[in-house]
């Protein structure tokens, strides 16, 4: 994000009272995003911590089983995380070549007409609704996955991480090509200075120039999919079991949340397990983002852009 | 020699990394158009569901979506223009504009499963607003707030200093140069960013399942307290729930096809209105 201060002369007359309160409502108001991101930690903490009396955070965070409506109950959610982990990894595997590439493609290959069209598509792509993937998932995908790989059930991890991977393609495509683009053009005119063709100067001197920004476009897009509720929701199976290939059905954090809230009696035991999970998805992401920020940071500073 | 055909090999798995990610997304529209438009009809637009959701039309849905993104608008836009408004005329210190900044970015990168909880726990339970319109215009907005701050930021920026300075120096107040000068400039900027955010809105379903949406209500909503039918909601919810399979993924290609559209028309025109404003100021 380019930064600008655009802040006017500071001393500047109209210190009446009208200006002041008007000064003070817009203050007030800034605060908004700080008071509701405090808001969904508190909220998270308040409503998740109380499952830790009934389970250690040790036995929450490793148990191996999920069974939350059982009597007794077990809350151990780590098949839940690997399957996000798992999900997310796949998805890793099919947006990462096809995003970078797309970005490289467009960065090097594509003449300013091409570039024209394709940028903005590639951004308009990006708005489709998760529902709408999913939902395609389910009547073309899983049907095929069947058929292909003979498999009982359609809905599993690769499903998920397929949609999830093509999902995340255009952004991670957006954000790689902008990092592409602030690689100084005098980069290039030196490699080829010394003889190297387009090809070495692409792979030996723009790619490592932008690597951060790069890295920052991936983890990004594994942030997104991490984060992804519906799609995981209704193709990746559901399955609370440990998972093992990427061909078992299997139940990511957030599909957990979203599949199990409207059954959990306000105040029970479930309802705090599913909050908590929600803290550690919180945790998560909030950390993803967190290293991109400062890896974008660092790539700015390296090629000598404002921080 | 070799090198030459390294590099021919090299360009061309970018080509074919870009082809294959303009031949997945096109699938997914064609699949969904081609099938869609089959059920599309003055009916399916305007009528209710009849027959349990096999028959009939999917008009609750449609006004049901209109509303929760005009509520989230309502919410988001005066709250995150001022918060714009604050960080780029005002800004008093740059500690301040930086913990904002952080929580803006932070924000934004909540998964939207987790505003579905914060919703549920405050708006749906502590403010006893229940499973309502209002709470989830509520969270979408909150949802959306970081999009609508940062274009309305970036609208702000692109304002000229020179023009502040102007009314300035003819004796303007600061609140008199942003209402008279500032905003009415940055008007096109802003709106762009409420187009984005109305695209973004319209297709979220994760943080209405449980502030907003029921898979079947009777006719329409009749206050901000009921509880509503959405598109994408009611896409999720006919392929999960229900019986009659083949009847509800017909329907669900229809709600698909209009959401899509809606989604792809309304986004397409802020990124057009956006490329145009970018290319008339540089």
């Amino acid at each position: 994000m380019q930064e600008k201060p655009c802040r006017v002369l500071y001393n500047h007359p109209g210190k009446t009272m009208k200006e002041k309160i008007i000064r003070w409502v817009f203050t007030v108001l800034a605060f908004a995003s700080l008071v509701f991101l405090l808001g969904i930690v508190i909220v998270l903490f308040k409503e998740g911590l109380p499952i830790f009396k009934i389970v250690s955070p040790l036995n929450f965070l490793f148990g191996k089983s999920w069974y939350p409506t059982y009597s007794p109950a077990e809350f151990g959610i780590l098949p839940l995380i690997l399957s996000s982990f798992l999900v997310t990894l796949g998805a890793l595997i099919v947006c990462m070549p096809l995003g970078v590439g797309s970005a490289l493609y467009l960065n090097e290959l594509a003449g300013n007409r091409q570039k024209a069209i394709l940028k903005p598509v590639i951004e308009l792509l990006a708005s489709i609704p998760s529902v709408v993937y999913g939902f395609f998932g389910v009547v073309v995908v899983t049907p095929y996955l069947q058929k292909t790989f003979n498999l009982p059930v359609g809905m599993c991890a690769l499903n998920a991480s397929l949609i999830l991977g093509i999902m995340a393609t255009p952004t991670v495509c957006s954000i790689a090509e902008d990092a592409l683009n602030y690689v100084p053009h005098s980069f290039r005119e030196a490699s080829f200075a010394v003889g190297a063709n387009r090809w070495q100067t692409l792979t030996q001197v723009v790619i490592p120039a932008a690597g951060s920004g790069i890295s920052t476009a991936i983890i990004l897009g594994m942030s997104r999919a991490i984060g992804e509720t519906m799609t995981v929701l209704m193709v990746a199976g559901g399955s609370s079991a440990m998972p093992r290939s990427f061909f078992d059905p299997v139940r990511p954090m957030t599909a957990a949340i979203a599949a199990e809230m409207g059954e959990a009696p306000m105040g029970s035991d479930h309802y705090h397990a599913l909050f908590a999970i929600a803290l550690i998805l919180f945790i998560i992401t909030f950390i993803f983002n967190v290293v991109a920020e400062i890896i974008s940071r660092r790539f700015r500073i390296k090629l000598g852009l404002s921080g | 020699m070799k090198t030459k055909h390294i590099q021919n090999l090299g360009f061309l798995c970018l080509f074919l990394c870009m082809a294959a990610t303009l031949f997945f997304l096109g699938l997914i529209i064609y699949f969904i158009t081609s099938r869609g438009m089959r059920v599309i009809s003055w009916e399916f637009l305007t009528q209710v569901p009849r027959m349990s959701m096999t028959q009939g039309g999917v008009a609750p849905a449609i006004v049901g979506t209109l509303y929760l993104v005009l509520g989230a608008i309502l919410f988001a836009l005066p709250l995150g223009l001022a918060c714009a408004i604050y960080l780029c005329e005002y800004s008093p210190k740059g500690f301040v504009v930086n913990i904002i900044r952080i929580s803006i970015n932070n924000l934004a990168g909540v998964p939207s499963v987790v505003f579905g909880l914060f919703g549920l726990a405050v708006f749906v339970k502590f403010f006893h607003f229940g499973v309502s319109i209002l709470s989830g215009s509520l969270t979408l907005g909150i949802l959306v707030l970081p999009l609508i701050i940062s274009s309305a930021q970036e609208a702000l920026i692109a304002v000229p200093q020179s023009i502040r300075e102007a009314s300035f120096s003819l004796g303007a107040t600061r609140w008199g140069t942003i209402k008279n000068i500032v905003l009415p400039n940055a008007l096109p900027g802003i709106l762009t960013g409420v187009i984005l955010s109305i695209g973004r809105v319209a297709g979220e379903t994760a943080p209405i399942l449980f502030t907003a949406a029921a898979f079947y209500i009777r006719g329409y909503p009749k206050s901000v307290f009921s509880e509503v039918m959405a598109l994408p909601y009611h896409i999720y919810a006919l392929m999960t729930e229900g019986t009659h399979r083949d009847e509800q993924t017909a329907i669900a290609y229809g709600c698909s096809l209009i959401l899509l559209f809606l989604v792809l028309f309304v986004s397409g025109l802020a990124i057009y209105i956006r490329q145009k404003q970018r290319s008339q100021h540089v």
